[in-house]
């Protein structure tokens, strides 16, 4: 049988010390491929190419602006015709509806960028390639979080221009360039973290359905209880769910919060900065401990 | 060169992988045996640093699989050929491996063309076969040119042409003197590729030889004989200075190849044969025998085994 013997090198070129020290020295095959040492860079390309090259992400970022700009434009073009006077708002407020069901779509693609792959198997071959576990999860939440807020502040942006426009000379005071920050980058940013949020809890849950489930339910869920709160002991609970919720949070960003105490000003972005950070705190520690 | 030092890994209470310590040497193809369930995969998968031994240690080259920083150049790997996305491209799947490596994206196309998918780069991963997403895999492995490679089970659904097709990759990627290994639960089909086997049931070492050692120990070569004359024959045989030993249902078995010397002696001696044929135990039967005790999954089909002296208290009173 001829595989009783070690098989004869074809090109004595690559492996010229197989005769002479077949245990020791022995170099094995050397690759004509140049040894890189790779570094964060790689993974970002990596992540990018990925994001981009799955059909989900062209759904949920095409949902989102479908969702932003069209609600948005509605909204805009609805009050412009009403013959009420907007009797000096903010007419970049009118954005809010869109973004917040636009939520939705990012949270869903936050949640797939880390879950999906769990759910294909995608993720051993992931960290076969990138045995620095932590290196993959910092690519994908800076790929997935710059994606979303460049979308978001565009379609944000565009939807605060028309508005403004739309509603001059509707009664509407125009928007100081503190309003303009807050209603396009302040909140976009706002959704773009919310986003990452979902990927760091999609990497701790490693399931798309389960995730996506807590997330809106985290979105939705303080809003809802505290409208059927009616005794009036849990008056304080009630006011606190409502004002932390995060749809008043982000109606803060446009200054029509549901209430007048609570976050106010840039407080939101800097709570959901904190609370995301915990999450990438807890999802890279169980990354490390859990088996891939 | 892949070294494994007491690896042990549990689950609960489960041992799945139990002390092992064994060598992976370059030039050679290692076949990695074992049945359904040893601990194959889960070995595998700690090599790759995937799962984190819970005892015992095991570096390729000298370094955690974790210290490797472009570890595609080093040491490919196909675990299972389901471990893909896929709404992904065979085409885009490779790219962000090559990417994550920093690998040139020519060799995309080069391993693509490689394991025969170029056809089919642009179409998403969902769509392909069994046979093609075995490929895929094996594409991904060979991406960074490395020096180790490692597959798991990778004829498990191929058909024939497949097999053969992956028989001789990996035959002429340890010929070009990189380490190749393997797994799989089928002896016939390591005879055929290994030249160094490592045996494994229940996660613990069963043996750790040469394929050709291992031939050589566990191919019993025998002639079976079969005789209405059987004491006749039996004494003709031991004046010949032959051993018979009795086999069951009526047979007698002779050590080695004397078939011939047999048959010429029961022609001279006028002794009726109605059977006279060499026989080769298959290293088919020799892996079972092996792994015998420590099968995790026996099946039980077919009629019960009744013991021999079932029912022996009471049938003779």
């Amino acid at each position: 049988m001829s595989t009783h013997q070690p098989p004869m090198p074809q090109a004595p070129a690559a492996a010229p010390d197989w005769q002479a020290a077949p245990g020791g020295t022995y170099s094995g095959y050397s690759s004509p491929i140049p040894i890189v040492r790779t570094h964060l860079g790689h993974a970002l390309a990596s992540e990018w190419t990925k994001i981009k090259s799955v059909r989900s992400t062209m759904w949920t970022l095409g949902v989102f602006i479908l969702l932003v700009v069209g609600i948005g434009l509605l909204a805009g073009v609805a009050v412009r015709s009403s013959s009420s006077d907007l009797s000096g708002q903010n007419p970049l407020s009118l954005g809010f509806f869109g973004l917040l069901l636009g939520n939705m779509c990012i949270i869903t693609l936050g949640v797939l960028t880390t879950a999906s792959e769990y759910g294909t198997g995608m993720i051993r071959t992931t960290m076969t390639a990138c045995p620095s576990r932590g290196r993959v999860l910092a690519a994908k939440a800076i790929v997935f979080f710059a994606l979303a807020f460049v979308v978001t502040l565009a379609a944000a942006s565009f939807v605060a221009m028309i508005q403004a426009s739309l509603l001059e000379g509707h009664g509407a005071r125009t928007p100081s360039t503190g309003e303009w920050l807050k209603g396009t980058v302040g909140v976009s940013l706002y959704v773009a973290l919310l986003g990452l949020l979902s990927l760091l809890v999609g990497s701790i849950i490693r399931h798309s359905a389960g995730a996506i489930t807590i997330m809106i339910a985290a979105v939705l869920a303080p809003l809802v209880i505290a409208m059927f709160m009616f005794a009036s002991s849990m008056e304080k609970i009630r006011q606190v769910l409502f004002e932390y919720s995060i749809p008043n949070q982000m109606s803060v960003f446009y200054a029509n919060s549901l209430s007048d105490s609570g976050p106010s000003g840039w407080d939101p972005l800097w709570i959901m900065l904190g609370v995301t950070a915990a999450a990438f705190a807890g999802a890279y520690a169980l990354l490390q401990s859990r088996d891939v | 060169m892949i070294e494994l030092v007491g690896l042990t890994k549990r689950y609960g209470e489960k041992v799945a992988v139990d002390g092992l310590t064994f060598s992976v040497r370059p030039g050679i193809v290692t076949g990695f045996l074992g049945p359904n369930g040893a601990g194959k995969s889960t070995t595998m998968r700690m090599i790759l640093g995937l799962d984190r031994p819970t005892a015992g240690d095991v570096r390729i080259d000298g370094r955690h699989y974790d210290q490797l920083k472009d570890p595609l150049t080093y040491i490919g790997a196909l675990l299972d050929a389901k471990a893909v996305h896929g709404g992904r491209s065979a085409y885009h799947h490779l790219l962000c491996l090559a990417q994550s490596n920093g690998i040139p994206d020519r060799r995309v196309a080069e391993v693509l063309d490689t394991v025969g998918l170029t056809a089919v780069a642009k179409k998403k991963a969902k769509g392909f076969s069994y046979g093609m997403g075995q490929r895929l895999g094996i594409a991904a492995a060979l991406l960074g040119d490395p020096q180790i490679l490692m597959f798991d089970e990778p004829v498990n659904g191929l058909d024939p042409e497949g097999i053969h097709w992956i028989r001789n990759l990996m035959k002429s990627l340890a010929a070009q003197g990189r380490t190749v290994f393997v797994s799989s639960h089928l002896m016939s089909e390591m005879a055929l590729t290994a030249d160094h086997l490592v045996v494994i049931g229940q996660g613990r070492l069963l043996a750790d030889t040469s394929m050709a050692g291992f031939i050589r120990q566990n191919s019993r070569s025998y002639v079976r004989i079969r005789s209405p004359q059987r004491e006749r024959l039996v004494d003709v045989l031991h004046e010949a200075g032959i051993t018979v030993v009795e086999a069951g249902g009526g047979t007698l078995e002779v050590e080695g190849g004397k078939a011939e010397r047999i048959g010429e002696l029961a022609a001279r001696y006028g002794v009726v044969l109605h059977e006279l044929s060499p026989q080769q135990a298959s290293l088919e039967e020799a892996f079972m025998q092996l792994t015998a005790e420590s099968v995790e999954y026996h099946a039980h089909a077919g009629p019960m085994e009744v013991p021999q002296d079932w029912g022996a208290g009471w049938k003779g009173a």
